[in-house]
């Protein structure tokens, strides 16, 4: 990685924080604009919200459709570092440099590696909530978070790590094996647990099981029965061995490895070498193997066969185990090294008890607990009494206490000096002890055992109380003075504890190996003894422990000889340390359920035999057991996917990264979160099934959402009849924390209740319940009209206040309507239109960076600086600055990257990477050589299509000279392998058989471009989409029908050509129409940029509308304003100002346009300019309405605002008591069938002015509905607060005015009172609305571009390309686009310099490729081609009659070509002698 | 061969000429959500339903194909702004231009898929399959009969 570092300079890059659409457009602008960009996303993809969304208004436009290109484009960027699952922690620095420390999380997949293919998917058990689907459906821990994501990799998500797995010493997943049991996939299961231990069968009995200890269910209710689960798995692979997955050892190696000690430790070392490949011997003291697991354990705890089962599976992997030879008898350390063992592990154990230290301890009938279990066990003669006592209270002395009981004892009891807390052994043996009837003596401690005849006859104890705690935390017990008393009994065993015995060892060479206690000496991390070569674990070093503990040593051990063997450091990287438990929360709606009861032999049964008590779970109750896990760790580190992943991406242990970036500028655009749930709950949200969010119903509307795109509700999936939506949940109400308007709920209610009912088959009722309709964006009225009138949508002015249940699930609705009354109104369905916040990522690094939010979180600019933040050279785009749409989001990412790009423009160029290729090879006049590539796709293609049979086929077909099969065609090594056969079998043509070539196509066009072949020669046949997955359960048929779609790629492929795409020169500089605040801010941004700009103006002077205004809402100064705008330009050396000019016409394309300017007085002027900007602005209609013109009285909105602006005016306005102000005057009303969008914010600006200024006035607004959308809903409510009375009104029930001597009487319908009021003003305002400025026509015809039905300009595509309009380089902004506020028409202004930039910025660009191109002699001239073309590329010489293409125009289509009567236009790519080809070819 | 027996054998075969930005992504969808389909269809992509040349369609027809389909974006959704009204227009012509020489109306359809709309893909395919092998196989406008 080459890090941008400009020492002492500006650094020609930027970050892009967030790759939602807003951070997509900036990245896109900023690398096009010639600087390299860090895209640093949060989440798995780049795409943001608009990637769940179903449809957009207010064209319905399919949302997937118009973004996924773009995350193609964005993804594929050779300059744009798309960093996904990373965040941002910290900015520091100035403009033109900054250092930003950025945290990439681990996916767990190498991405380099994941071909998308989602096998991993298929195998990962265990499910969790799918918050893209808005949590209506599952997904699985390994995922994409949807089908299109960008980079289209898997990641694995991870929580904590797991409380069972973290509490294993010998690190045993649990979790995965509890998974895949609840999957019902045992064998993986077992095979799971053999990575860390190979004695599953064993460990399932006699664990102590502290990952149960460790399990978050424990919390809730029971732990889950993770150690029966696991013998359950082990017992069903001993029942069907054929299915196991056992593992497979490595080559085999030459060092040999003993082992001394063939107990758990031993048994585990040995498994682990072996499977490494070294040769092991065990050499074991007793007759048999299995050190205390065969001697120590009695049978009905752990059958014989179990344990001969698991020794046997690793003497399977070639591991010999020699017994009755012991160390120290038989051979020693010496002879080991002479037998040529490299390396030795004492695994000893510890299997001498400990001496009671009491006197007749050596009377007849006093036995040792190991040496009586032992002893039984191996079959030997025990002594059995009537009445037996047990000294001891570990498992051995219960084991020989239930031994004895079954040897036929009368009475058997313990003795423990201390309380059944205390007691070591696992609680279920005592309980079963106790069920057994062998009798507990708690606090009893034996003083001396009583001899008749030199044997026992009785023991005697004394009580014990507990004191004060000893070293171990226990209490330690006290005897109690006088309390002793006497036992009878023949047999005593003493089962107090056990040593090593190391007797043999202590002296000689081996003196080093023994410390103190007998233990062995080792170190406790890697178990290296002072002799090099030499381990020891298990017992023998720790003393008397667990099972698991030993393994856990043994599997160290393995290691750590393994790392000695190949001369690798012991430590290491090594991490001996055990990660901490740490419990996360319970999920709130867990219901509580008990563990499985396991099954046990009944006790008479019991002490008849040695029969195994407990029985084991039944399949269904394992799986029932296993449901009962919480995925604590999310992913369960089954290890499946591992498995699954034939590229091998899967990495488990990938950790974070951490990066420090340097940039010249930041653009912050991490988008919005949706309203916190805990806001909704009033309204029924998480207590109702049938209450979603709009965000959940958008995606039970889209046709690739949980529902498929059937309108069905969560609770029963049945069709709803009656659909309500509740607006501003969690907008408009401070209660919340959210004051302001989310400006985006009125329009998607509306678009999603349209949508549900073009989906529903039945009559759908749908009412939206809502407080303003705030539909003030363009041609978002006629939307909403047309959702009224045209599909019946019902819209109720009310406030719903409570929502509860009744069956079936239906809500009722109790809500207060505008009259006052309370109604009810019973649904089937709920839909919460939940408002937007600010993302609690950006919140938290705003305060870190120390930049200035508002109380909400927003940051919100602080003056009319489009897309600035409080800290220079750091921008802001998008709702992370204030509530908003998609295209206004589109205009202030372009904004962004424009404001960046002056910061970084003397850099332009610097740190882009240019692809470097190789010659192209020659292929024109020679014949097609094809090389044919056929994707297994890991199993993907492969497991349903007969690859090697279509290999084999393609093989035959003409001009394949070459053709194979490969297991990922997309895999880097398969890449560089197309690239060499290009060249060894002198390759023209490349067909790629495997998925879709909208993903895929411009990797393989770049591979064979640098195996030095034209991009354009190569084809794919899509077999996977189209065939194996769509055809799953038919091979033959998809075999069969790949066989045709390689048919028909390799007939199109023989007759493609290289195609080219030539530099055509750009002029580097700029033209502005209109002197307007939009043309001088495109002016002043193309200038800042360096480029050389003209600004061309009708009037005489600059300004436009802002020289009517004063204020603007956020309080502005608009005169300042203007004044430091207009002299920055006049200034500024780049700048050309034409005022009083004429546009006479605009000639050219993109890059190389001319206009001819009129000056006035007959003199012209002729410029040459790569872009344009159309800025033509807007004028305040002029009202007929209300009197005005024919009463002083009656101002409108500006005339008002420039009274108080202290400008004299008709009524002398400190004077007046009483002002009416009439909003929607003209507007949205027929022949202004569109909301003029500011002036509810003007009104709400002069009405706080005036109160502001005379308090004692009354002011009152007649509104139709009140649109301060966003962050100015903030003004309305102050308004409110200060008293300015609000009334509505009705379009068909307007105010009518009466001009009277003393003033002017207002009166009008109030729905609220029910009748009618009259108010006497003494001044009536109206909101005239706005219309474009005379002249818009003209340039549209000039330029060709066109106008909508109210004359704004159309851009070119109201969602995603709101600055441009269809025709390459000319850009649009201001008010002539439509109506917006002076701070919108300056964003939008900087945001048609960013676009424009990307194409004056070089000076070039290419043009062809795959475009259309006549034919000369065939062309009639007979001019439909140029009517359908959308672009203006294709123009009909009046003069020649001949139809030509401008390449850098046309966008390949192709209706030109599929319209010319005369065959004469070719679409290259897609000719027709092409694609027939492909229709010939499957006949 | 018997009418009984060729019915028994006979399988469909359908051209589907797909615009690359909506209705070959649906198709794509389709196969990422495995939605299974007959395997009667064969793909040719194209960048437009309106740069499908009618005489593609004839050609079909003429070549063996049973039954074709055309399918682009939603209206208002096309990637070249208009291009899939141009074939709307110009398939409305064609279709009573076959209708006239006999060709079964079912046999050419159209439609409009979006690219988040695998769903429809895979019953639209269906639909198709199953009305042209209801018609049986087209005889038309193939030059060779088949035998």
């Amino acid at each position: 990685m080459t890090q941008p570092a400009k020492p002492n300079g500006t650094t020609g890059a930027a970050l892009v924080m967030g790759a939602g659409i807003a951070g997509m457009q900036t990245a896109l602008d900023l690398a096009e604009s010639g600087f390299y960009v860090y895209l640093v996303e949060k989440s798995p993809s780049i795409g943001g919200v608009m990637a769940r969304l179903d449809k957009t208004f207010p064209t319905n436009d399919c949302a997937m459709c118009i973004l996924s290109p773009k995350l193609v484009e964005c993804g594929r960027h050779l300059n744009i570092e798309t960093l996904t699952n990373a965040e941002v922690l910290s900015i520091d620095g100035e403009p033109g440099r900054f250092r930003v420390k950025v945290v990439q999380h681990s996916p767990y997949i190498d991405r380099s590696r994941c071909t998308g293919c989602g096998d991993c998917e298929k195998a990962c058990p265990v499910s969790v909530t799918n918050e893209y689907e808005g949590g209506l459906i599952q997904r699985k821990a390994v995922f994409r978070p949807f089908p299109q994501a960008y980079p289209n990799a898997f990641t694995i998500q991870k929580a904590e790590r797991p409380g069972c797995q973290v509490s294993c010493p010998a690190g045993v997943h649990a979790q995965g094996y509890v998974a895949l049991v609840r999957d019902g996939k045992f064998n993986e299961a077992v095979n799971l647990v053999k990575r860390h231990n190979p004695l599953p069968g064993i460990c399932g009995r006699v664990c102590h099981h502290p990952c149960e200890a460790g399990c978050r269910r424990g919390v809730l209710d029971e732990p889950v029965a993770i150690c029966q689960l696991k013998r359950f798995i082990a017992d069903y692979e001993n029942q069907h061995p054929d299915a196991g997955l056992l593992p497979v050892p490595s080559e085999p190696r030459s060092e040999r490895v003993a082992i001394v000690g063939s107990g758990p430790a031993g048994l585990t070392a040995a498994h682990f070498l072996a499977l490494d490949g070294y040769q092991v011997t065990i050499f074991e003291a007793l007759p048999v193997a299995g050190g205390m697991l065969a001697v120590g354990i009695p049978p009905y705890r752990l059958p014989k066969d179990i344990l001969n089962t698991e020794i046997a599976a690793i003497q399977r992997l070639g591991v010999e185990i020699r017994t009755n030879t012991a160390l120290g008898r038989d051979f020693d350390l010496s002879d080991l090294k002479e037998q040529g063992y490299r390396a030795v592990f004492l695994a000893l154990g510890a299997h001498r008890d400990q001496k009671l230290n009491i006197p007749g301890e050596d009377a007849g009938g006093v036995l040792s607990g190991v040496e009586f279990l032992r002893d039984f066990n191996l079959g030997r003669q025990v002594q059995v009494g009537q009445h037996v006592v047990i000294i001891g209270g570990g498992n051995v002395a219960i084991d020989a206490a239930r031994t004895a009981r079954r040897l036929g004892s009368q009475s058997v009891t313990i003795a423990y000096r201390r309380s059944r807390q205390e007691m070591p052994a696992a609680a279920h043996e005592v309980e079963a002890a106790l069920a057994e009837g062998i009798g507990i003596e708690f606090l009893s401690a034996p003083v001396e055992v009583l001899t008749r005849d030199g044997r026992v006859h009785a023991l005697r104890c004394q009580r014990m109380e507990l004191g004060p705690p000893d070293a171990s935390g226990r209490r330690r017990p006290v005897p109690v003075p006088g309390s002793e008393y006497v036992i009878p009994a023949d047999i005593v065993i003493a089962a107090i504890g056990q040593v090593p015995e190391t007797d043999f060892l202590a002296q000689g060479e081996t003196k080093s190996l023994v410390g103190r206690w007998n233990l062995l000496d080792a170190d406790r991390d890697t178990l290296a003894t002072p002799i090099p070569g030499v381990f020891a674990g298990g017992d023998a070093v720790t003393g008397p422990d667990t099972v698991i503990e030993a393994i856990a040593a043994g599997r160290r051990a393995a290691e750590s000889i393994c790392r000695y063997l190949q001369g690798v450091d012991l430590r290491g990287d090594r991490d001996f340390s055990r990660p901490e438990l740490t419990v996360g929360k319970i999920p709130l709606a867990q219901a509580t359920q008990g563990r499985q009861p396991m099954p046990e032999l009944p006790v008479d049964a019991r002490l008849e035999s040695f029969v195994e008590v407990e029985l084991g779970f039944s399949t269904e109750q394992a799986v029932a057991e296993a449901g009962r896990c919480l995925d604590c760790g999310i992913c369960a580190e089954c290890l499946e996917c591992e498995r699954a992943c034939k590229a091998k991406a899967v990495v488990h242990d990938m950790t974070e990264t951490e990066r420090e970036l340097e940039v010249g500028a930041v653009v912050l655009s991490p988008g919005f979160e949706a309203s916190d749930a805990s806001r909704l709950f009033p309204l029924g949200y998480g207590r109702f099934r049938n209450v979603v969010t709009s965000v959940e119903f958008e995606r039970i509307l889209s046709a690739s959402g949980p529902y498929e795109g059937h309108v069905v509700r969560p609770s029963d999936h049945r069709v709803p009849k009656r659909i309500a939506f509740i607006q501003c949940a969690g907008s408009r109400d401070l209660k919340t924390g959210a004051g302001y308007c989310s400006s985006v709920c009125c329009m998607y209610a509306i678009k999603e209740a349209v949508i549900a009912k073009e989906h529903s088959t039945e009559e759908l009722d749908i009412t939206i319940f809502y407080m303003d309709m705030r539909a003030y964006g363009k041609d978002f009225e006629k939307y909403y009209l047309r959702a009224r009138d045209e599909h019946g949508v019902k819209f109720v002015r009310a406030r719903v206040y409570d929502v509860s249940e009744t069956p079936p699930g239906n809500l009722l609705l109790s809500y207060a309507a505008e009259e006052g009354t309370v109604e009810k109104g019973e649904f089937d369905l709920v839909v919460l239109s939940v408002g937007l916040q600010p993302s609690r990522d950006l919140v938290q690094l705003a305060s870190a960076t120390g930049l200035a939010m508002d109380e909400y979180g927003y940051l919100r600019p602080s003056g009319p600086e489009p897309v600035s933040t409080s800290h220079p050279g750091i921008f802001v785009s998008g709702a992370a600055a204030s509530p908003k749409d998609i295209p206004e989001t589109v205009v202030e990412a372009s904004a962004a990257a424009a404001a960046a790009a002056e910061v970084l423009s003397p850099q332009r160029w610097k740190l882009v990477k240019e692809k470097e290729y190789p010659p192209e090879r020659p292929v024109q006049n020679r014949r097609p050589r094809i090389g044919v590539f056929v994707c297994h796709c890991g199993i993907n293609i492969g497991g349903v299509v007969r690859v090697p049979e279509v290999v084999e086929y393609a093989r035959g077909l003409p001009n394949v000279v070459y053709a194979e099969e490969n297991l990922y065609t997309c895999s880097q090594d398969t890449q560089d392998r197309i690239k060499e056969l290009i060249a060894q079998h002198d390759l023209n043509r490349v067909v790629v058989a495997s998925c879709s070539p909208r993903t895929h196509e411009p990797l393989f066009q770049q591979t064979i471009r640098e195996g030095g072949l034209n991009p354009y020669l190569f084809e794919m046949a899509n077999i996977r989409d189209q065939c194996s997955w769509v055809h799953m359960h038919e091979p033959g048929p998809a075999t069969a029908k790949s066989k045709d779609l390689v048919r028909m790629a390799v007939a199109k492929a023989r007759l493609i050509e290289p195609l080219y795409r030539t530099p055509v020169p750009v002029t580097q500089r700029a033209l502005v129409i209109g002197g307007g605040v939009a043309g001088i801010t495109a002016a002043l941004g193309f200038a800042r940029q360096g480029f050389q700009t003209y600004l061309v103006e009708r009037e005489e002077r600059l300004g436009g509308r802002l020289r009517r205004l004063a204020f603007t809402l956020e309080g502005d100064d608009v005169g300042a304003l203007l004044r430091r705008l207009e002299m920055e330009l006049r200034s500024h050396p780049l700048v050309e100002v034409y005022t009083s000019a004429n546009i006479e016409s605009i000639e050219g394309f993109v890059g190389n346009f001319r206009t001819r300017l009129g000056l006035g007085n007959g003199a012209a002027i002729e410029l040459e300019h790569g872009a344009v900007v159309v800025a033509t602005g807007g004028t305040e209609r002029t009202p007929t309405e209300y009197l005005y013109g024919q009463d002083d009285r009656v101002v409108t909105l500006t005339q008002l605002e420039r009274m108080l602006a202290q400008d004299p005016g008709p009524v002398a306005v400190d004077q007046v008591k009483s002002v009416v102000m009439i909003g929607c005057v003209g507007s949205r009303e027929a022949g202004h069938q569109y909301c003029s969008r500011v002036c509810c914010s003007q009104l709400m600006k002069n009405a706080l002015l005036l109160k502001e200024g005379h308090p004692g006035a009354e002011v009152v607004v007649l509104y139709r509905d009140i649109r301060t959308y966003g962050l100015k809903e903030d003004a309305y409510r102050k308004a409110r607060e200060l008293g300015v009375t609000f009334i509505r009104y009705d379009e068909q029930n307007k105010p009518v005015l009466e001009a009277g001597p003393d003033g002017i009487q207002v009166v009008t319908y109030d729905p609220v009172l029910g009748g009618h009021v009259v108010i006497a003003a003494d001044l009536v305002a109206l909101a005239a609305g706005v219309e474009p400025a005379p002249g818009a026509r003209q340039v549209a015809q000039t330029l060709k571009v066109p106008l909508n039905e109210d004359g704004f300009f159309l851009e070119a595509h109201v969602k995603l390309r709101p600055v441009d309009f269809a025709t390459d380089g000319v850009f649009v902004a201001g008010i002539c686009h439509a109506p917006k506020t002076v701070r919108e028409s300056m964003a939008q202004a900087l945001a048609a310099v960013g676009r424009a930039v990307t194409v004056i910025a070089r000076d070039s660009i290419d043009a062809g490729g795959p475009v259309a191109g006549v034919s000369q002699a065939r062309c009639s001239g007979c001019k439909t081609c140029e009517e359908v073309c959308q672009y203006q590329a294709i123009k009909v010489d009046p003069d020649k009659k001949k139809a030509t293409v401008e390449s850098a125009l046309c966008k390949g289509c192709g209706s030109c070509a599929a319209t010319c009567r005369c065959g004469a236009i070719t679409l290259k790519g897609f000719t027709d002698e092409q694609i027939l080809a492909e229709v010939v070819a499957l006949s | 061969m018997t009418a009984s027996s060729c019915a028994q054998t006979w399988e469909p075969k359908i051209v589907a000429f797909l615009c690359h930005w909506c209705s070959y992504a649906g198709a794509d969808l389709a196969g990422i959500s495995r939605l299974q389909y007959p395997p009667n269809v064969r793909v040719v992509r194209v960048p437009c339903s309106g740069s499908v040349n009618p005489l593609y369609i004839v050609k079909a027809l003429q070549q063996g194909a049973d039954g074709v389909l055309v399918s682009g974006c939603h209206p208002g959704d096309c990637h070249y702004l208009a291009g899939n009204y141009v074939a709307r227009r110009r398939f409305g012509l064609l279709k009573n231009l076959l209708e006239h020489v006999g060709v079964e109306p079912d046999r050419v359809q159209f439609s409009w898929v979006s690219a988040a709309e695998g769903q429809k893909f895979s019953q639209v395919i269906k639909e198709v399959t199953e009305s042209v092998r209801k018609l049986g196989p087209a005889t038309k406008l193939t030059k060779a009969r088949r035998g």
